[in-house]
């Protein structure tokens, strides 16, 4: 079965690479599912958006990306995130105590963008937010 | 001479200590290095990719972004200095401070009024102590950079230049302000662990050649795509999603605070490397300096006990000699 090569690249560190029968995304313009064979495309993914990668051993993994591009070309998908989070690795409690200080100060538009990746966090945990 | 003697050992004791904090500096700066070379190392996929992904841009979106058009008449020009927060490092700060000078008066033949935005606590007082005004400065993080950082200095700087976009020579444009028209950044790139080189770059407009190098590839590709076979790489022909021309406007400010985020890397690990050079030698001298300092303190330990030796023995030869005239 043929598969994908993914990257998974945040500024400071290669985060996870490996191989994918699915990458599912969200841009800007919608939802968007890869499969291998995808035509080549450049993705501007949403603010606060969440990437499903399922794996070729059929276990999804989750990922919270920020400020991030989806490159899908025939060597595989990269994405490319200033930051980006493994669901796993997502500290639940933290991001909700982040969310709620950033609700406090709701006028701040730094404050807005901390919120919005507080619940990209969230949601890529599997929390409802 | 007792005097002396104890003055000299007093010296011994603080070169022992203050070689101690050498030595220890020199520790630190070495696993400093170590670390800082694998963030940088731990950074390329990143800048790799994204190189990667506007050059497939370059050929289909329209080139007339800001950040890639060269501006007539460019007026002013930011010019980002990376120096440390902490010295100890010996020529480190010296060099990349030598270089920005050497920029900045080329920058003014040109005549273009330069501007500083410096990194660094080293630079901030070298321009203050010499009253000279800085646009913005930035402390606190020179050894070890995050990507929060770069972003920090990142929208300053492409504040600056998206406001410069429509000065009317020297008087503020539509907007009301005065930006700037050119970004050049000055950093020290990290050779190897044993040469540190100071470099000048100018990161806005972007280098044509650069452009030229994404058009290359690109030209590449369409003739691959005429002649239909023969090219080793199948020719790509992308998808945008939204648009190429709003992808590169999201992804060239990116792009930029990337490239700042690389050149602060190579500088912290540049700092270290200085640093524990600087250290060594330090540490080195104050060795040489304790046991010379030790030489002369035997010297004048044997001289006093030669001195008393021949006063006693003075003493007893008077002593004799009054007896045996009695």
């Amino acid at each position: 079965m043929a598969t994908l090569q993914v990257e998974l690249v945040a500024v400071e560190r290669l985060i996870w690479s490996g191989e994918a029968s699915m990458v599912i995304a969200r841009t800007t313009e919608g939802e968007l599912g890869v499969l291998p064979g995808h035509a080549p495309l450049l993705g501007q993914l949403a603010e606060g958006g969440v990437v499903t990668v399922r794996t070729t051993e059929g276990e999804d993994m989750v990922v919270a990306a920020h400020g991030g591009f989806l490159s899908v070309s025939d060597r595989g998908v990269s994405i490319l995130a200033e930051t980006a989070e493994i669901s796993s690795e997502i500290d639940v409690e933290r991001a909700r105590e982040a969310l709620r200080r950033a609700e406090e100060r709701s006028d701040d538009p730094e404050a807005l963008a901390a919120a919005r990746r507080a619940q990209s966090r969230l949601r890529a945990a599997g929390q409802d937010v | 001479m007792a005097g002396n003697l104890r003055a000299l050992r007093r010296r011994i004791r603080s070169t022992q200590s203050t070689k101690k904090i050498f030595s220890a500096q020199e520790l630190i700066a070495g696993a400093r290095i170590v670390r800082a070379q694998a963030r940088v190392e731990a950074s390329k996929p990143y800048a790799r990719e994204i190189t990667r992904v506007l050059s497939a841009l370059a050929g289909s979106a329209s080139l007339d972004h800001p950040l890639l058009t060269e501006r007539q008449d460019p007026r002013r020009a930011a010019v980002l200095v990376i120096t440390s927060d902490r010295g100890f490092a010996g020529s480190y700060n010296v060099n990349v401070l030598r270089r920005t000078e050497e920029l900045l008066s080329l920058l003014r033949q040109e005549g273009k009024e330069p501007l500083l935005y410096v990194v660094g606590r080293k630079g901030e007082t070298y321009y203050s102590f010499r009253h000279r005004t800085m646009a913005d400065t930035f402390t606190g993080f020179s050894e070890q950079p995050n990507y929060v950082d770069a972003q920090r200095v990142g929208e300053v700087l492409i504040g600056a230049f998206t406001d410069g976009e429509d000065d009317d020579g020297d008087g503020p444009g539509a907007d009301g302000v005065l930006g700037v028209d050119e970004l050049h950044i000055v950093y020290t790139e990290f050779r190897s662990l044993l040469s540190q080189v100071p470099v000048a770059k100018r990161m806005a407009p972007l280098e044509v050649e650069e452009v030229e190098e994404f058009e290359h590839e690109q030209e590449d590709r369409e003739r691959g795509v005429a002649r239909g076979s023969g090219a080793s790489e199948v020719p790509t022909s992308y998808e945008f999603e939204p648009s190429a021309d709003v992808l590169l406007d999201a992804l060239l400010p990116k792009y930029v605070t990337s490239r700042i985020y690389a050149a602060m890397l190579e500088a912290a690990a540049s700092e270290s490397a200085s640093r524990r050079r600087a250290m060594k030698s330090a540490s080195d001298n104050a060795e040489e300096l304790a046991k010379n300092l030790s030489r002369l303190a035997n010297q004048a330990r044997q001289a006093e006990i030669t001195q008393e030796i021949s006063e006693i023995v003075g003493g007893a030869d008077a002593l004799v000699a009054a007896n045996t005239d009695d």
